[in-house]
This record gives structure tokens, sequence and C-alpha cells, in this order.
């Protein structure tokens, strides 16, 4: 029998703001933070909308005054999961090195982990911008010469630290004092939910009592989303921003970018009963499977999703009616969103009409490496309020996508599902507890 | 844990700087030769480093079955194909029909791909606003969709090389990346074991895949002041645990390995190259540059790692319990020092009788994919009972005192080693394997 494993801590980090309470606020009154971008000038680009934080969002609040010097080689991406890092900490009722540093911690450095999924951080190009400069030619072409023997030299020494996935799980072990296994998952919007299925193998092995896990990433920046125009993945915008995405519409036409993530607390059932911590919901079980061949920037495979959803369903040791809702990726991306939409009929057969979903893409955009730990930390809010948020929008044909006031509901088990550009697929199964 | 399953491998493969096969690249580290060279992939003759291990005349189509079904892809999946055709077709598996694709999964460590320089540094120079010290936004976008090319850009993605490798191989099973430096391909073998043992999968590719040879990598590492500036001495450059190290070499290359469970290898009859068995993973916690004096991550990786593999050296008595130890070994100041120390701690006694080699000094550090290539010499040194040395070492840190086994390799009999791959960024990775007695 493997060590039973749950979620204690929750710190979402969405447009809305850090930590459940704005996200959970935002989704229980139907808003979404999807606007007209504002961190760059992107009236050229191919899609106008994002869900962005807003400036209120500074990182210094979340960093431990001890540790605050290095935020200048923070990249957003980091400052992210340090804002995520410090609300799932505190939202479990840990004190880690971060939230006190001369206080004794709730558990030994050594047992907690770290599994923070992470995307291609893009450089910041005007940074590189500023000092590729000086090394053009009057006739504006690039001297490379130039550039390695002085060009270079305007870079800060440590910028390359800036861009590195795991500079996201390097700056929360120091900053928190996690020193158990620590990991960095690349691989798209299933980072997150793989990150938490390493997480609980981590604490099952017995190598962790507690891990910090999830994903976080942005790329408003011109390159990143520049690179996302071109793969075909973002709506033209030709909608309003509230009606930007529409997962499983006819009219959907792409996802919308957003910038987040979030880290959960997970831990071993067995230490948060000993330490009084609280119990959001059980990971039942996790799936992950591999797509062979549609795995490009706009497909999916039905199969893959199907594999994965019964490979969870059967670590759970439960059958697909007890599964009382799912909140699918849902990224408004049409062939993604099909294999979805096929892969839940093929498990659930008739039921699927019945199920409800809880879409957030619309709400909270496609937070990419992140956005997993979003729709975890809003399934394990689900199961321990009883109450599924309202649904956004149009209601879809043949899917129950939700009702136009929030439903409560005594929860057993919620499916979430990620499906990554790269063909990675999971299944997570969150149960309530029992 | 006992009723964990056993994890054997039975391929393994690898693209490096000095070649594209198992057996010739093993000839070339037993003769403790290199291919480290001034760079040719980009004008680096003014840069602070000005040489590297690249890898030369590869074509990564030879490897595979139909190359446009892979369509555009990086360096790093290309190595990565490359590597793991070798280790697929050494474990029997080509053509095999036996083989349920759910039931095979893939745990890669690969890098990020390259961006194409050129084009970046052409949307950023046109775009730049002088009077704002910024780009121009909209300049960019109109320099971007002129020169960038999106497929391309999309194809150096971190991911790709897995999906990429599932395509090739029909892996429907348990899949992920990660990226953890140069500690990353430990990890990812190790994570890899951890869903065998559980039974989450019968077959798995592991290793890893990475190149930083481009004009923005190397930039990155001179500032750090991490690679050796031994420009006036190239062959000699890559010098770990010499007093006068300077640094690391970059290499570049992917490392792939076949991994089962035991019963399912001894079920088809595969020729096993060696048991994992044990694993420990750990983070430094201490600073974003540097190691921690007492070792403590480096020294945890290996204690796990130990105990994972049911050693345990107060019962060792005066006989090492492992018999090589393939060293992170860059080459810098810190790590050399800081692992020769950690290595101590952990073996006490012992430590100076187990040798240990770093083949970064003929290879280069091949980052994310460094840990492999380091696993798969591990394997090669049981399989022939030859240690690889350590190049270069003719001036030894008189503060280190090891057995590194300098500059000549040596014959010895080696049933158990252990390999250690530690991440910039903090994270620790310690693998042990084994010879089997029957293989």
């Amino acid at each position: 029998m493997s060590k039973r494993v749950g979620i204690s801590g929750i710190g979402p980090v969405t447009a809305f703001g850090v930590g459940i309470d704005p996200l959970w606020s935002a989704l229980l009154e139907g808003r979404s933070a999807i606007d007209t971008i504002k961190q760059f000038d992107a009236s050229l680009f191919g899609c106008p909308y994002a869900a962005e934080l807003d400036d209120d969002f500074k990182v210094r609040d979340w960093v431990p005054k001890h540790y605050r010097k290095a935020i200048k080689v923070m990249c957003r991406d980091i400052e992210l999961a340090m804002a995520a890092a410090m609300a799932a900490v505190q939202d479990a009722s840990l004190v880690t090195a971060a939230v006190d540093k001369d206080a004794e911690p709730t558990i030994a450095p050594e047992r907690i982990g770290c599994q923070i999924g992470a995307g291609l951080i893009c450089t910041d190009i005007s940074e590189v911008g500023m000092a590729m400069i000086t090394s053009c030619r009057e006739d504006g072409s690039f001297d490379m010469d130039h550039w390695g023997r002085e060009g270079m030299q305007r870079l800060t020494p440590l910028w390359l630290l800036k861009s590195l996935p795991n500079m996201l799980a390097c700056h929360v072990t120091i900053a928190h004092d996690c020193r158990g296994p620590s990991n960095t998952i690349t691989c798209w919007e299933s980072s997150a939910a793989l990150s938490l299925a390493e997480s609980m193998r981590v604490i099952q092995r017995g190598a962790a009592d507690a891990c910090l896990s999830g994903g976080c990433e942005s790329r408003q920046n011109p390159l990143a989303f520049h690179r996302q125009c071109e793969a075909g993945r973002l709506t033209a915008g030709t909608r309003d921003s509230a009606n930007a995405v529409l997962p499983f519409h006819d009219d959907a036409d792409g996802c919308v970018l957003g910038e987040g993530g979030g880290l959960l607390v997970v831990e071993s059932l067995g230490h948060i009963e000993q330490r009084g911590g609280h119990l959001y919901a059980e990971i039942m079980g996790a799936g992950c499977t591999q797509t062979i061949d549609d795995w490009t920037s706009v497909g999916a495979s039905a199969e893959s999703i199907e594999d994965a959803i019964r490979l969870a369903l059967a670590q759970a040791a439960i059958d697909p009616e007890s599964i009382d809702a799912i909140i699918p990726f849902g990224s408004g991306i049409p062939a993604v969103d099909s294999a979805e939409r096929d892969a839940m009929h093929a498990v659930f057969d008739e039921r699927s009409a019945d199920i409800p979903l809880v879409l957030l893409v619309p709400a909270t955009g496609n937070c990419c490496s992140g956005h997993g730990s979003v729709q975890l930390a809003v399934a394990a809010k689900c199961i321990e309020t009883g109450t599924l948020p309202p649904r956004q929008g149009d209601s879809v044909e043949g899917l129950h996508t939700g009702t136009p006031e929030a439903t409560s509901m005594s929860l057993r088990n919620v499916l979430v599902l990620s499906v990554s550009y790269g063909g990675q697929n999971t299944a997570v199964i969150l149960g309530g507890a029992s | 844990m006992s009723n964990r399953k056993r994890v054997v491998v039975t391929g393994a493969g690898w693209v490096t700087p000095m070649g594209h096969d198992l057996e010739s690249v093993w000839k070339r580290l037993c003769n403790g030769d290199t291919a480290v060279a001034p760079i040719e992939r980009f004008n680096a003759a003014s840069f602070p480093t000005t040489f590297a291990n690249e890898v030369r005349d590869y074509d990564w189509r030879q490897f595979v079955d139909d190359p446009d079904r892979h369509g555009v892809i990086g360096a790093h999946a290309g190595f990565a194909l490359g590597a793991a055709r070798q280790a697929w077709t050494m474990a029997g598996l080509d053509g095999h029909t036996d083989l349920d694709p759910r039931r095979c999964g893939i745990y890669l460590a690969s890098g990020e791909g390259v961006l194409d320089f050129n084009s970046y540094q052409h949307a950023i120079t046109t775009s730049w606003d002088p009077e704002a010290g910024a780009i121009n936004d909209s300049a960019w976008h109109d320099a971007a969709m002129q020169v960038i090319d999106g497929t391309y850009e999309l194809a150096q993605e971190p991911n790709m090389p897995m999906a990429h490798l599932a395509r090739e191989f029909k892996l429907r099973g348990p899949a992920a990346n990660c990226l953890t430096a140069c500690a990353a391909s430990n990890q990812a073998i190790g994570e890899a074991c951890d869903l065998l043992r559980r039974g989450d999968a019968d077959v798995m590719i592991s290793g890893g895949t990475h190149t930083m040879l481009h004009p923005l990598g190397i930039t990155g590492f001179n500032r750090l002041t991490a690679l050796s500036n031994r420009n006036d001495d190239i062959p000699h450059a890559s010098r770990p645990f010499s007093r006068t190290r300077d640094g690391f070499v970059m290499g570049e290359g992917s490392g792939i390995i076949v991994l089962e469970t035991f019963e399912h290898a001894t079920a088809r009859g595969a020729n096993i190259l060696g048991e994992v068995m044990g694993y420990g993973s750990t983070a430094d916690a201490y600073r974003i540059t540097d190691i921690h004096p007492e070792a403590r991550g480096p020294c945890g990786a290996m204690r796990q790692a130990l105990g994972d593999a049911g050693i345990d050296l107060n019962e060792a008595g005066d006989t090492p319990p492992v018999q090589y130890i393939s060293a992170h070994g860059t080459g810098t100041q810190e790590n050399d020092k800081i692992e020769t120390r950690a290595v101590k701690l952990v073996f006490g006694d012992l430590a100076p009788r187990i040798p240990m080699t770093s083949i970064k000094s003929m290879m280069g550090h091949l980052i994310c994919a460094a840990g492999a290539v380091e696993f798969i010499t591990c394997l090669m040194i049981m399989r022939d009972g030859i240690i690889p040395p350590t190049i270069n070492l003719d001036d030894p840190d008189p503060d280190l005192d090891l057995d590194y086994v300098p500059n000549t390799a040596r014959e010895a009999t080696v049933d158990v080693c252990l390999s250690n791959a530690f991440g910039f960024g903090g994270q620790n990775d310690t693998l042990v394997v084994r010879k089997l007695a029957e293989s």
C-alpha cells in the first residue's frame, strides 16, 4: 500500500493576484482577467489580449528581507514562483526560513522537496539590446569581434542566471531552505501536473515529507509572445476580451496567454495529521502519457489523453462513475479541445455530457508551465468548499460547462487534465478527504 | 520498498564531441584523447574563451527511419535521436513487435535548443530606440516577422527532443523532461528508474541532450567566469583537480540509455549492461552561485544514493563497496575542491582508495547530457575493467588528494560505480550502478 499523499496548501498566482482568495472570488463572480496587453506594445502582434498581473504585484512583498538582494537576478517567471511559494507555505501554515529565518522550521529542511515546472525563459531583449547596440558598426551590421571583446561586458555577470529554467527552484529552495529532491520539469502546460505527480512519488518513496510543487511562467515579452503567435495557438482576438477564449465552442480560434501558475504544498497524509495541518484534497492518482504523432503546436491525441485518464483512474482505484467534476485544459485551441472532448467521451461515455466542467483559460488565460497549478489549486478549493464556480459565457452543446450561478455539491473526486504542446498528457485525480 | 522492481540498463548510445558511436568514443577515452579545439561554429576569436568540444560531422538523419517524419528539429533533438537509436538497437529493440507502446516511456533531460543568433541580433539592433534606451516593440515585431523563423524557434523548446524520440520509437507511456542544468540527466535517469520500480512502465528511454555552444551560451558562461580562458594552451585547458584549473570547457551532445525492469529484460533475453541500484537527489539551498562549503548537498545526494542501493559504509570494513566514482569534476576551482571534500566526508578513510576521474577533462562539459555520458562511461568501465584517466593532471592541486587516475588509463575490477552530477542552481544527483554477475 503506497503512502497516501495530499495537498495541504495552495498558492496560485494569476492575473487576479497572489493566493487563492482573489482567484476564487473572481471565479465565483464570473470575472475574466483577460484584457488588452499592457506590458509591451502588442498592437501589431497576432493577438491583442493576455491576462497580466497588474502593477500592484511587487515581488518584494513575497521575498523575505534577508533575501531581497537576489531580486535583481530574478526574471518575471522567478518572481511569480517566489510569490507562489510564500502564498503556498503560508496557506499551509508552515514555518520555513522565508517565513521566519530564526524560528524552528515546521519541517526539517532535508525533508522538503521542490518540483517547479518552468518554460523556456526568454532573455529580456531590451537588456540584451543595451549591450548589443554597442557592437554595431556604423552601417548597422553586427561586429561579433567587438561583442566578444567589449559588447558582452555590458551584460551583468549573472545575466545568464536570470533565464535558466531551474532558477525558479533555485531561488525558492534557498529562500525557504528546502534541501530535499528538487526538479524542474519543462513540458509546457503539463509541467505543473507532472511536477505534482513527481512530488507524490518523491514522498511515497520516502525521500521527503512534503514538497513545494507546481510551476510558473510568463510569456509576456515580445520574443516569447511572438513565438506563440507563430505557433498558431493564440486567438486572433476579433471578439471582445471577455469572450476571447471559447473552449469547446464552434467559434473557438485559439487561447490567450496568462501570467502565473502557482505552487502547492504536497504532503503525506500522515505528516499533515501529525502536525495538525489542513488537508484540502488527497492526490488519488496521476497518469501521464506521451502523444507520438499529433503533438504539434495545434494538435493533440484523444487516445493518449484517454490513456492518461484511465491510468489515473486505475491508480486511484476508482471507476469513472466516481468523478464528479472535471477541470480540463479547455484552451480554446480547436484541435486540442476536440481531442480532450473525444477523450472525455471515450472514458465517460454518455456521462460526459453531464459531468460539470470548470473552464479556467477564459478567466486566467493559459499560464503555460504554470497552468496545471492553477487548475489543481482550483480543484482543491472546489473540493474543500463543495462549490463549483459558475460558467463564463455561453453553454456548449453536448458538454456541461457549468451553470450561470455557482453550484454547491459534495465532490468525491475531481479530474484535472493537462495537454501540452509537445504531446505530454496528464490526468490527476484529487479526492475529497475521507 | 520491498515490492519495488529491479531496474537494469540494456542499451546505451551517445553522440559526443569525441565521436558518434559507443566503441570508438570509449577507445578514445581510454587513450586519454580529447576533442577540444578552437570554436568553428561561430566567430569566437575575440571571446574570453575561444575553444570548446564541438560535435563535428554529425548527421542525425542517418539514425532515423524516415527523416521527413521529424521535419525541422533542433540540434538537441538531433543529438538525442542518434544516441537513442544506438541505445535502442543495442537493447535489441529495433523491430521488436511485442513491446506495448503504452508501457514504454521517456524521461529525458534536454536543455533548451539554440536560438538563431543572427535573426535575434538583427531584430534587436534594428528596433533599438536610443532615446528610450529600450526596444521599440512595434519595430521589433516588424523585424522579427521578417527574420525570425517561427517553426525553427518552436523546435528549440526543451520538450521537443522527447517528442521526436517518442515519435521515432513509439513511446506512449510516462513522459517528462527535466532541466536542472548539469545535474539534469542523472536526475532524469533516477526518476525514470523510480517509475520503473513502481511498475508504471516496463521500458524507459532516459538520458540527456544539450548544446550551449552558441554565441549567447558562451557569452553567459564567460560573464559568469565559469569557463576556462586558457586560449594559449587549448589542449590542456580542461584540467580537473589540477592546481592551475581555471574553469570548465564547453562540450555538447547526448547520452541515452534504455532502462527496463529486470523481469522484462530477462523475459526477452536482453543483454544486461548493469543494474541501477541507487539514486539520491538534493538541493543545496545555499547561494545562487556558490556550493555550500561543507558540501551538504553533494554529501546528501551521495548518502541517499548509497542508502538506496543498500550500501552501508559502516559495514564496509576495509573494502570499498564502490570501486569507481565518476566525478562531476568540472575543472572549476570550487567544484573540484568541494566534490573532493564531499567524497571524503561520505567515504571517510576509504575515499583515497576509490579511483575517481573526470571524463570532462577529455570530452568537456555536456551540461544537461553530462550525467548520462558519464553514467554510460561507468557501464563501459565495468564491462572492460578499464578506468579512463583524468587527463591534464600534471600539476595536481596539493589540497586535492584523492586518486584521480592521472593522465593514463588503469586496469581495475569494478563491480559498483557511483556517478555524481551537480547543477548550477543547486540540484545534486547521484546514481549507483552495479555490474550483474551474469552480465
